[in-house]
């Protein structure tokens, strides 16, 4: 998995910064943040995250060419014939750790490039959930000089079954 | 803004409430934000049919990112050096969530933080650490 450009640009990280609920106007206000000490805008900690738009084949966004696992009419927009993963449940299971090393915080104007090596697979027995697979990822962003600019470590769990409530 | 080292203990605390009652529409905001549309954030009927969770859930990263908003209030903009997390337990729409960091070990400019989210019932949804430099 990759992403060869990941464009880091003021409106992404002003809508990001209000999915977060972060008022900080560092993440929208040029002038507010020349005079803070970053002296421009600057990303939220987690936005390296969103670099997802900039993923092509990244399987959790609808596809204009491909069927999408959501809701239509039906519950499921995968007709039966099309796969036999038997309705796919969460979907790509769920998000259990997340990592991220600053090594410089980064700004609209930044262009980066993402690319992501599988780490460490280890499996569990959850009380709630039966059997877990746990899977990391490790993904490197670099910035427009090759710079190393953020090192983030995911880890993915899929469940046997949903998770009790 | 930013912390000094010498005005720090370890054991001090910092909370915020990150979010009271929170909003099926902050979630799709988290989405459309992130780029990360898989429907058991947003789609009832899927949650509920298919993955088989009583409603949609908050992405793990909206936790996150509302936590890291309390850590960046603490130890400054751009002052964050590390931070990670694991995900305890899911967020459900109403949820109200409360964060504190605490002080764990000041070092060589860089303070060492914990970190904990709570819901309205006391449950862990989010613990991990941080590092930040401070004056």
């Amino acid at each position: 998995m990759a992403t060869d450009k990941f464009p880091v640009e003021g409106s992404h990280i002003m809508m990001f910064a209000r999915s977060v609920a972060d008022g900080n106007q560092i993440y929208y206000d040029a002038d507010y943040a020349a005079k803070t000490e970053p002296g421009k805008i600057i990303a939220p900690p987690t936005f390296a995250q969103s670099s997802a738009q900039f993923d092509p084949d990244y399987f959790l966004r609808p596809k204009l060419d491909e069927d999408w696992f959501g809701s239509g009419k039906e519950a499921t927009g995968i007709k039966k014939e099309a796969s036999g993963s038997g309705g796919g449940g969460g979907g790509g299971g769920l998000h259990a750790e997340q990592h991220f090393e600053y090594h410089r915080h980064i700004s609209p104007g930044d262009v980066l490039t993402a690319e992501t090596k599988p780490g460490k697979t280890w499996e569990k027995e959850g009380k709630r959930s039966g059997k877990l697979v746990f899977s990391e990822t490790i993904t490197e962003y670099r910035d427009q000089n090759g710079e190393l600019v953020i090192t983030a470590r995911g880890v993915g769990v899929r469940t046997e079954r949903p998770v009790d409530q | 803004m930013a912390l000094a080292g010498k005005d720090l203990n370890v054991g001090d605390t910092y909370t915020e409430c990150l979010v009271e009652d929170l909003k099926r529409t902050q979630i799709v905001m988290y989405a459309g934000a992130s780029g990360d549309y898989n429907p058991v954030h947003t789609d009832e009927k899927f949650t509920k049919e298919i993955a088989g969770y009583p409603t949609v859930f908050a992405h793990g990263m909206l936790t996150m990112g509302m936590t890291g908003r309390m850590l960046t209030n603490y130890v400054g903009d751009g002052r964050l050096t590390k931070y990670g997390v694991r995900f305890t337990s899911q967020v459900w729409p109403g949820d109200t969530l409360n964060s504190t960091a605490k002080v764990e070990e000041i070092n060589d400019g860089l303070v060492n933080l914990s970190v904990e989210t709570t819901n309205q019932e006391g449950a862990i949804v989010l613990s991990g650490y941080a590092e930040a430099r401070v004056d």
